[in-house]
């Protein structure tokens, strides 16, 4: 067996799970098994870029979206308690809403996809491979020299999503009780504990001097 | 065709039986070593019934997990239940693959170790809330969450202090990294001195990922029962007490590598290799020194279960958020500005 043929076969065996887990993702019934079902969507996209030597964005996918994002996205789902029969209520009224949303995104992509079809060119050698490098190495030049600025408007563009979501949702609850870490640390003991000494056992009172009873 | 079958699985096959075995032989030594030490600091003998000294006391913990009855609660999800343990190994032992044990001697010199490690790392978590909300009890469910929050948070603690050794070393392959530390100064040419708060901050948010103590809010004996795994019995508990252990045992290889030169001796430079016999010995680098550093490394764990109490949720949040966070990424900058102007050196040749 040559290495192409044990490429093709492991592009199909990961695709063919990424598909079945994408569409296990919109037919599951129980939430938690859907988002189970997502983790696996992205990790077997992951596996089929590491097989395009994508090294670094395969890595990076699992340890953002499978090993951080998930987890929330598990967490509140986790919390949810759903009623399945009222989700289902709608399902017939909203059908062709969905239908028609369906068709239209569908189209879209067909058609971006014809666009670019017509536009395709060779991308030529891998870049990484002709320069001698690995793929982290030479996307981490790539990114800090040629697209340095593009690279900083996404850094910026996220830092200002992230302010913004931060803003939108906390909200100051003025009957909240909240503990300063540094007032904690600097409690002296002797505020708060009286210490008293004394003696283990207590001593032997001494007898009154017995008054001479008249 | 046979050859590269040979080349390709069979010896691969091989290796990683070479690495999985004497890891799991190393995890029931360390569990004995635990309960010995912690048995030492409590002024107890630990166990010492069974082989001489009680060495064989984790095997025959072994046995006895293995022949109990592996209990499914009721209304348990029955495949999620069984696959949490696994979901929780397989990540504890692939991490491994990457570890350089010495100049030649590593499974798979991958260029992007430190993130495939990460990787690695940030799955294991799987299985604790998988196991969480498979078991169907709120005890359990409780540990799930807890200990989804700290992983996460520590995570990006651990991921900011790996940055500065990437820093320092120009390189995300581990192997490189330790090169990276090799020097004439001996042990003062290791990442641990330029970088030792972010040394700190890994190791103890490296006990923090693994839910040990005094950050065991996963587990929480004393206030939600076991936490995550209090449902599990017999050889599917086995298998979560595995994963921690190996785990522990990964960090402590990890904190070698990163921080304290990996194979390289702490004599490195000071003793010439024309020197007679074991004592060129000591100023080589081998695959001895680093078991002995990861030896060390752990054994701080188990101190550290012996002397602290355990943390409150929300200050061990508080720890990872608005303490190790703002260091880690403040010494970022002074990783750069040491590498910029040449304050560190890295490598023999470089």
């Amino acid at each position: 067996m040559n290495p192409q043929t044990l490429q093709i076969i492991c592009f199909y065996a990961f695709s063919l799970v990424a598909v079945a887990a994408a569409l296990s993702v919109i037919t599951l019934k129980n939430t938690v098994h859907a988002v189970l079902a997502l983790v696996l969507t992205f990790f077997s996209a992951a596996c089929l870029w590491l097989l395009l030597d994508a090294e670094f964005l395969a890595l990076a996918l699992v340890v953002v979206y499978v090993g951080a994002v998930m987890v929330l996205f598990l967490f509140v789902v986790m919390m949810l308690d759903i009623d399945l029969e009222k989700m289902h209520e709608g399902f017939v009224k909203f059908l062709p809403v969905g239908v028609i949303v369906a068709v239209v995104m569908l189209a879209e992509m067909l058609g971006l996809i014809g666009v670019r079809a017509m536009h395709a060119r060779d991308l030529g050698a891998d870049p990484a491979a002709v320069a001698g490098v690995s793929n982290t190495a030479w996307l981490g030049q790539a990114l800090y020299t040629k697209f340095l600025l593009p690279f900083e408007v996404a850094a910026l563009v996220l830092t200002v999503g992230l302010v913004a979501a931060v803003a939108l949702t906390l909200r100051e609850r003025r009957d909240a009780r909240y503990e300063s870490a540094s007032q904690q640390v600097k409690v002296d003991p002797r505020d708060r504990v009286r210490i008293v000494k004394m003696a283990a056992a207590r001593p032997d009172e001494p007898t009154a001097p017995q008054e001479p009873q008249p | 065709m046979a050859d590269q079958l040979i080349n390709q699985v069979v010896w691969p096959l091989i290796y990683i039986l070479c690495i999985v075995l004497p890891l799991v032989i190393a995890v029931a030594m360390f569990v004995y070593w635990e309960r010995k030490v912690i048995g030492w600091m409590h002024v107890r003998l630990g166990p010492n019934k069974i082989g001489p000294g009680g060495v064989l006391q984790a095997f025959a913990d072994v046995v006895k997990l293995l022949i109990k009855e592996v209990i499914l609660p009721t209304k348990a999800n029955r495949f999620l239940y069984f696959l949490a343990p696994l979901i929780g190994l397989v990540p504890a032992l692939a991490a491994w693959a990457v570890i350089p044990f010495s100049g030649k001697m590593v499974l798979s010199n991958a260029n992007a170790g430190i993130l495939y490690l990460l990787a690695m790392t940030s799955m294991g978590v799987y299985g604790i809330i998988i196991a969480g909300w498979a078991s169907n009890s709120r005890y359990a469910l409780l540990g799930a969450m807890r200990s989804a929050a700290q992983v996460i948070s520590y995570e990006l603690a651990m991921g900011l202090c790996l940055v500065c050794v990437m820093v320092l070393a120009g390189s995300l392959n581990l192997s490189e990294i330790v090169n990276a530390q090799a020097g004439g100064k001996g042990l003062f040419e290791w990442f641990w001195l330029p970088l030792l708060p972010v040394f700190v901050i890994y190791f103890v948010s490296g006990v923090a990922e693994t839910n040990r103590l005094p950050f065991d809010m996963a587990e929480g004996e004393s206030e939600i029962v076991a936490g995550f795994h209090v449902e599990y019995s017999g050889s599917a508990f086995a298998l979560f007490f595995l994963a921690e252990y190996a785990n522990m045992i990964l960090v402590s290889f990890l904190s070698a590598i990163f921080f304290l030169g990996g194979w390289l001796s702490p004599l490195q430079g000071w003793i010439s290799a024309d020197a007679p016999g074991w004592i060129s010995w000591l100023g080589a680098g081998s695959f001895a020194w680093l078991f002995i550093k990861a030896f060390v490394m752990s054994f701080f764990f188990l101190w550290f279960r012996a002397t602290f109490p355990r943390y409150r949720y929300d200050q061990i949040m508080r720890l990872g958020w608005k303490v190790f966070i703002p260091i880690a990424i403040a010494w970022v900058f002074v990783a750069g500005l040491l590498k910029y102007y040449g304050l560190v050196s890295t490598g023999v040749g470089a």
